[in-house]
C-alpha cells in the first residue's frame, strides 16, 4: 500500500493523510493502523497539560526548537476541544510555533478532541502511532488540562509535564486530586510573574506529602517559554527521565497499561458498534417495551448482547 | 463504525499588516458552523501557509489580507500548492480587495473574493458546497 510507505518514509502528505484517514474513522484507517503498528515504539511520548492559557503551545514550540539543535526529529499533536454543540472547533496552537512551520524535521498536526467527553479521543492516541512509525525521535501532545484530559494524557504518554503558573491563587491546593500525580515534570511557566517562586514552593511542598518515601520527588522547572529561559533544563529533566524509565521496567509498565486499556476499549467499541447497527430496530421495540414495563433495560440488555439463534 | 467528515479549514493571514480581527471573526463563523479551523496568527509567508495546510491536511484554506499585496500573496499559495500536488484544497480570500483585481485573482485559482460585508453565512455555504469531500 502507497499510503503506508509513504508514511514509514517520513512523507508529509502520506502522514497527514492517515491522520485524517484516523480522524474520519474510515475502515482504511484500521488496516492501514495495522499496517504501521510493527514500526511503533521508537518515539519518546511526551504529554504537556496545563491549564488554558498557561503557555503549552509556546512551551512546545522551545522545547522542539532545542531538540531540533540536538538533530531528532519531532512530531506534535495539538489538541483543543471540540464544542459539542457544533462539532466544530477553533485550533489555534500553531499561533505559538510559526518558527517550525518550515522545518523538515516537525510536523504539528492541530486536532479537536472530537466525540471523547472531556478526554482524548483514540485519534490522538493513533495519530501519535503514525508520527511515531513515520521516524519521529519523539511526539510531543498538548492537550488543555480541565478535568478528564488531564488524566487521559498519562493513557498516552511516556512523560508527561504538567503546566502551571503564577497567580493562579490557590488553585495549586485547589488541583483536583489526581491529578498532582500524573506529573513526571512540573513545569512553573510565567516566571517572570510575581509569585513565581511561591508556586515552586506549593508545588514542592504538596508532592513532598504526596511522594513515597524511597521514590524520587519529580523536578519543578521555572521557565519563561516566551524567551526560552529554563528550557534547557527542562529538556534536559525529560532526556534524563527517560533514560530513568527506559532503562528500568518502568516504561514497559506503563506502556503495558496503555495497550491494555487500549485493547479494552477498541473491544468495547467494537461490539457496542456491532450491536448498534445490526440491532437498531430491536432497540427500538425494546425502548418502547422498557417503557410500557413489559420489560426491564437489564433483561432487555441480556436478550441484546445474547448470540442469535 | 460511523464515519465523520468534519470539514477542515486553515486560515492564514499573509502579508505584513498587523491586525487580525476580521480573521478571527471568520474562524469563529467557520466554527460554529461546526468545521475545525486551524488558525495560523499573523505575518505567514506563502510558503508557511502551503506547509502548515499540507499537515493539517485541510479541505480548505481562507487567505485575509489588508495589506494590498493580495494580487502577488494570494496567487503565490495556490501556485506552491500545485507544485506539492495539494491542488485539490480550495482556496478563498478575504480583506479589502478591489473589485477590479477580483477577475485577476478568480485566474489565478482562488475560488471565491468575499469583501468586507459579506455575511459571514455566505463564506460557511460557499465553503460546504465547494470542498472536495
Ligand atoms: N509573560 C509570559 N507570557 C507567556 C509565557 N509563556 C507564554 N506566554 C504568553 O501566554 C499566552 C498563551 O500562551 P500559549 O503558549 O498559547 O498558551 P497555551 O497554554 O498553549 O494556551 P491554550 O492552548 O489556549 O490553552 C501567549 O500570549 C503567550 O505569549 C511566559 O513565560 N511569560
Ligand atoms: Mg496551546
Amino acid at each position: 500500500m502507497d499510503l503506508i510507505q509513504s508514511v514509514l518514509n517520513g512523507e508529509k502528505r502520506g502522514i497527514a493523510k492517515m491522520i485524517t484517514l484516523i480522524e474520519k474513522n474510515a475502515p482504511e484507517a484500521i488496516e492501514a493502523l495495522k499496517q504501521i503498528y510493527q514500526h511503533t515504539g521508537k518515539a519518546a511520548i511526551i504529554g504537556i497539560t496545563g491549564p488554558p492559557g498557561s503557555g503549552k503551545s509556546s512551551l512546545v514550540n522551545q522545547l522542539t526548537k532545542k531538540i531540533r539543535s540536538e538533530d531528532k526529529k519531532v512530531g506534535i499533536i495539538a489538541i483543543d476541544p471540540t464544542s459539542p454543540f457544533t462539532g466544530g472547533a477553533l485550533l489555534g496552537d500553531r499561533i505559538r510555533m510559526q518558527e517550525l512551520a518550515l522545518d523538515q524535521g516537525v510536523f504539528i498536526r492541530s486536532m479537536g478532541s472530537r466525540g471523547a467527553l472531556g478526554g482524548l479521543s483514540r485519534a490522538s492516541y493513533d495519530a501519535a502511532k503514525v508520527l511515531d512509525a513515520a521516524g519521529m525521535d519523539y511526539v510531543i501532545i498538548e492537550t488543555v488540562g480541565v478535568g478528564q484530559s488531564e488524566i487521559d494524557i498519562v493513557k498516552l504518554a511516556d512523560i508527561v509535564a504538567l503546566v502551571l503558573i503564577p497567580g493562579m491563587g490557590d488553585e495549586v491546593q485547589a488541583i483536583k486530586a489526581g491529578v498532582m500525580e500524573i506529573g513526571d515534570v512540573f513545569v512553573v511557566n510565567k516566571a517572570d510573574k510575581d509569585g513565581a517562586n511561591r508556586v515552586v514552593t506549593e508545588i514542592e511542598m504538596m508532592l513532598d506529602l504526596n511522594t513515597e518515601k524511597d521514590a524520587a520527588r519529580p523536578p519543578v522547572i521555572k521557565t519563561i517559554a516566551t524567551t526560552g529561559e529554563g528550557i534547557d533544563e527542562l529538556n534536559e529533566h525529560i532526556k534524563k527521565y527517560w533514560h530513568q524509565i527506559a532503562n528500568s521496567n518502568e516504561l514497559a509498565k506503563r506502556r503495558k497499561e496503555r495497550i491494555r486499556s487500549e485493547l479494552i476499549s477498541i473491544t468495547e467499541d467494537h461490539i457496542l458498534n456491532q450491536i448498534l447497527s445490526d440491532k437498531s430496530s430491536k432497540i427500538d421495540s425494546m425502548v418502547k417495551d422498557i417503557y410500557e414495563k413489559k420489560i426491564d433495560p437489564y433483561s432487555a440488555m441480556e436478550l441484546l448482547i445474547a448470540p442469535e439463534k | 463504525m460511523t464515519q465523520t467528515n468534519t470539514i477542515r479549514v486553515l486560515v492564514a493571514k499573509p502579508g505584513l499588516d498587523g491586525h487580525d480581527r476580521g480573521a478571527k471573526v471568520i474562524a469563529r463563523a467557520l466554527r460554529d458552523a461546526g468545521m475545525e479551523v486551524i488558525y495560523t496568527g499573523l505575518r505567514q509567508t506563502p510558503e508557511q501557509i502551503v506547509e502548515a495546510a499540507i499537515q493539517e491536511d485541510v479541505d480548505a484554506i481562507g487567505l485575509s489580507i489588508l495589506s494590498g499585496a493580495h494580487n502577488f500573496l494570494f496567487p503565490k499559495v495556490v501556485e506552491l500548492l500545485k507544485k506539492e500536488g495539494a491542488d485539490d484544497i480550495l482556496v478563498i480570500g478575504g480583506g479589502v480587495i478591489p473589485d477590479e483585481d477580483i477577475p485577476g485573482l478568480k485566474e489565478a485559482g482562488i475560488a471565491e473574493i468575499f469583501t468586507p460585508g459579506t455575511p459571514t453565512s455566505r463564506i460557511v455555504e460557499f465553503i460546504k458546497e465547494n470542498v472536495k469531500h
